[in-house]
């Protein structure tokens, strides 16, 4: 207990160490908090989710924090339901006919256009469907036709994809066309800008049967969404950045705990029984430096499964005779001449409680900062799995995100959040793990000490 | 991939080597050749591994079947051939599968075919590609690698040699001006290692490519590759840049960190502090006292640094469209073809066992401490 007191004052006479350790309690607060918010089900559902599940988000849309920046203000998202009430709703029965009259009623006040605006209808009826016609309202006073048509269930209106509608504004889609400002009509399509103040949607509705019934969604998709933005599918990114943080942890930490432990253990039981079990265990290491890493992880992946479980089973089994093994064996070849082994020999001990309890515990301190050292490593290599389009084919993760900006050309197209925010979450990760473990190293190390 | 690792103990890196002895050169040869044939064992245990997973234990044959009979039967959709009668058909279907098949050697079991395999990796008899040609139209493996070697050489020989010699002169002037900001700075950024290259090669992309418009995104030329050879140097050194970059930006603190902390830890031996009492100037310590010890682990760096030359860098070149034998070796993965796996993997485990053999005899000429074939001089 008092080792492990001294070791902490001593470590945290480091100030990267501190820091390191923040933004590990950080990641491990934020993987809580993910786990009970977006539960493993939960995840899955969103993540392979389509068009069903995030119809009411933009595509590729920047993070909503980008606004704070210099620069035009681009619109939020904007979503109205009339079956929540979001909509004035006026009905007028006549003579077996029912008007029903919902208008949508909003302030627009950013500098850029939306990305597209979409009505989205469900109705009830049994035989004879209902029949809308939709009006725009502009804050000067225009009233701009947007088109009528009879409706079935369920219908989606696209505003932005009717070419009559485009047609009838000038040849402007209507994301531009019904917010333009009327005396720019005719400028180059970036210099135009939008007016500001109070819209209205109105739609006006006509059903045929008693009970027949409809409701509408008004979706003005903005150019900014939420803290994370959103990518090509619509999916908002904090969902894959919220569980990126969770597994690139657990890969972290199984694998480097899985590696380092079980090198310990097999280095010491080589140097306990020394002769065959020793030189096995020696060749068995020089055999496992000829096969390359990274080219095995690759051909397993393409080859039988790229489940992530499966992928850190095999990167432990290829790192477990890795460099270390030789390192510790020296150390235990040392530790294993000591007068307390003897001692303990000499009462009887056998081999597995002389390694287990007197040799192993030995090298912790050597241990300790092993174990922190390469979790980012491993880390990075989920990540780098992903980058080849081998990553996990259900979870989110970080990796995955990258592999997706890149092969959609986020680059290419200054989509950079898409790329920045999984990289930062990998650079924090990786470089509040590498700090801990050259802290840990100094302290536990003599030979650096004052280094 | 594999980075080289600095022992931190001093003398760590001299191999045990038995220095007793009276017959010089038969323990010389003794000491070879057993030496030669562990290494040697060694290689074909980690082929034989390879060519078991390259091929899923045989699975992939069940594949290369299926798409046997695919072509085939895709083949025989001509109207003349829909005429003949049905036994006939199938006769000519079975022919061919069965020609396609013994092209592939399918009739054997594939244990007889994997020691077959087997022994032509080892003799480097690479064979042909299933699927992949070279660009200039070959089905031989070895053209196929030797088309690719240029590019990863270039690349990684530049980017190699360079953070070798620059971690290696800024780790040494490190250890002597310790504790100064410098120092202190290169501490304070060797964590930034433990990120890959790729990492840094978005980063790079990101503000070079795409922010400012300075740099080519990736690739290697620019296309049209030029025709002048002096345009064309000059669009491979404008492609060189980025990837160079990012392999130095993702090893180098790193590595000026092991350095300078390794020298720290030899200039503060006795015999060093001797020697500045004796008053020697700082370069004559430095290179009778610093840099000799500490030789061995130098030329296990470089050499190691050779090695991962020829193995390329698998998610490097993707992320940079740089066809080099790392993309080489992903397209080989997924198109299942096994003699491209097997032929990069061979040639990369006979390298790295050749500079292993050598490392040896290099450590007896460096390291006056091991002497191998010692012939009773003391040592």
């Amino acid at each position: 207990m008092n080792t492990l007191r001294k070791a902490w004052q001593d470590l945290a006479r480091y100030p990267s160490a501190l820091a390191g350790l923040a933004i590990i309690a950080a990641l491990i607060a934020l993987s809580v908090y993910t786990l009970i918010a977006i539960p493993y089900a939960e995840a899955i559902r969103l993540w392979r989710g389509g068009e069903d599940v995030w119809y009411e988000n933009p595509k590729n849309a920047q993070p909503a924090w980008t606004n704070w920046l210099p620069g035009p203000d681009q619109p939020e998202t904007l979503v109205l339901k009339s079956a929540a009430g979001e909509a004035l709703r006026t009905v007028k029965a006549v003579s077996g006919t029912t008007d029903i009259a919902l208008t949508f009623t909003f302030d627009y006040a950013a500098d850029g256009f939306p990305q597209e605006l979409a009505v989205y209808f469900t109705s009830q009826f049994v035989e004879k469907q209902p029949y809308v016609s939709l009006a725009w309202h502009t804050p000067d006073g225009r009233d701009i036709r947007l088109g009528d048509f009879s409706i079935r269930q369920s219908e989606t209106f696209r505003l932005s994809q009717d070419e009559k509608l485009t047609r009838r504004l000038k040849g402007l889609p209507a994301e531009q066309g019904l917010f333009v400002v009327p005396s720019e009509a005719g400028a180059a399509p970036a210099a135009l800008t939008p007016l500001k103040g109070r819209y209205e949607l109105r739609i006006s509705g006509l059903t045929f049967e008693e009970g027949s019934d409809l409701e509408a969604e008004f979706v003005l998709y903005g150019q900014v969404h939420g803290l994370a933005g959103t990518d090509h599918r619509r999916r908002d990114l904090m969902v894959a950045l919220l569980w990126g943080t969770p597994i690139a942890l657990a890969f972290g930490l199984l694998a480097s705990l899985g590696t380092t432990v079980t090198t310990m253990v097999i280095s010491a039981v080589g140097a306990w029984f020394g002769g065959w079990v020793d030189g096995l265990i020696q060749r068995v290491t020089e055999v496992n430096l000829i096969l390359p890493f990274l080219p095995i992880l690759i051909m397993i992946g393409t080859l039988y499964s790229r489940s992530i479980w499966l992928m850190l089973g095999v990167s432990i089994l290829l790192s477990i005779f890795g460099g270390a093994i030789k390192g510790y064996r020296a150390v235990f070849l040392q530790i294993k001449e000591a007068p307390y082994i003897e001692a303990a020999r000499s009462y009887g001990a056998g081999a597995g409680r002389i390694i287990l309890v007197y040799l192993v515990p030995r090298i912790i301190p050597i241990l300790i900062p092993q174990l922190v050292s390469v979790i980012p490593t491993f880390v990075f290599l989920e990540a780098s799995l992903a980058v080849l389009g081998l990553g996990d084919p259900v979870l989110p993760t970080w990796g995955k995100l990258i592999d997706d900006a890149r092969a959609n050309g986020a680059l290419f197209q200054g989509q950079y959040y898409w790329v920045l925010e999984p990289a930062v979450l990998l650079m924090a990760t990786g470089l509040a793990f590498a700090m801990v473990g050259f802290a840990l190293d100094r302290v536990f190390n003599p030979k650096l000490r004052g280094v | 991939m594999a980075e080289a690792a600095l022992p931190v103990s001093p003398g760590a890196a001299a191999p045990a080597v038995p220095k007793s002895g009276s017959s010089g050169l038969a323990r010389l040869g003794r000491y070879t050749l057993i030496k030669a044939v562990t290494l040697f064992v060694t290689v074909v245990v980690g082929v034989y591994l390879t060519i078991l997973i390259a091929n899923m234990g045989g699975y992939v044959d069940e594949i290369r079947r299926g798409q046997i009979q695919e072509q085939v039967s895709l083949l025989l959709t001509t109207p003349q051939f829909q005429a003949l009668p049905k036994d006939v058909r199938d006769r000519r279907v079975a022919e061919l599968i069965r020609l396609q098949e013994e092209r592939l050697g399918l009739n054997q079991p594939f244990i007889l075919r994997s020691v077959a395999y087997l022994g032509d990796a080892l003799t480097l008899n690479l064979g042909r590609a299933e699927n992949m040609t070279s660009d200039t139209g070959s089905k031989l493996v070895r053209l196929i690698i030797l088309e690719r070697l240029p590019s990863t050489l270039l690349l990684f020989a530049t980017a190699n040699l360079v953070n070798f010699f620059l971690s290696l002169v800024l780790g040494l002037s490190l250890s002597r001006q310790y504790g100064s900001w410098l120092d202190k700075a290169i501490v304070a950024l060797s964590p930034t290692s433990a990120a890959p290259g790729w990492f840094f090669g978005i980063f790079l992309i990101l503000i070079f490519a795409a922010l400012l418009g300075v740099l080519p995104f990736g690739g290697m030329v620019a296309a049209p590759p030029p025709e002048s050879p002096v345009v064309y140097g000059l669009s491979l050194a404008e492609h060189l840049v980025l990837p160079v970059a990012a392999l130095i930006l993702s090893s180098l603190f790193g590595a000026v960190y092991a350095y300078r902390t390794f020298f720290l830890i030899y200039s503060s031996e006795d015999y060093v502090e001797m020697a500045k009492a004796k008053g020697l100037t700082a370069q004559q310590i430095e290179q009778r006292y610093i840099l000799r010890p500490t030789l061995p682990t130098i030329i296990t760096n470089f050499a190691l640094t050779l090695i991962t030359v020829w193995q390329g860098a698998i998610i490097l070149e993707t992320v940079f469209n740089w066809p080099g034998l790392g993309r080489l070796f992903f397209r080989a993965v997924g198109l299942y073809d096994t003699p491209v796996i097997v032929g990069s993997t061979v040639l990369y485990a006979y390298l790295l066992a050749l500079t292993v053999f050598v490392l040896d005899f290099v450590y007896a000429l460096v390291d006056p401490r091991v002497r191998v074939g010692d012939d009773g001089r003391p040592a």
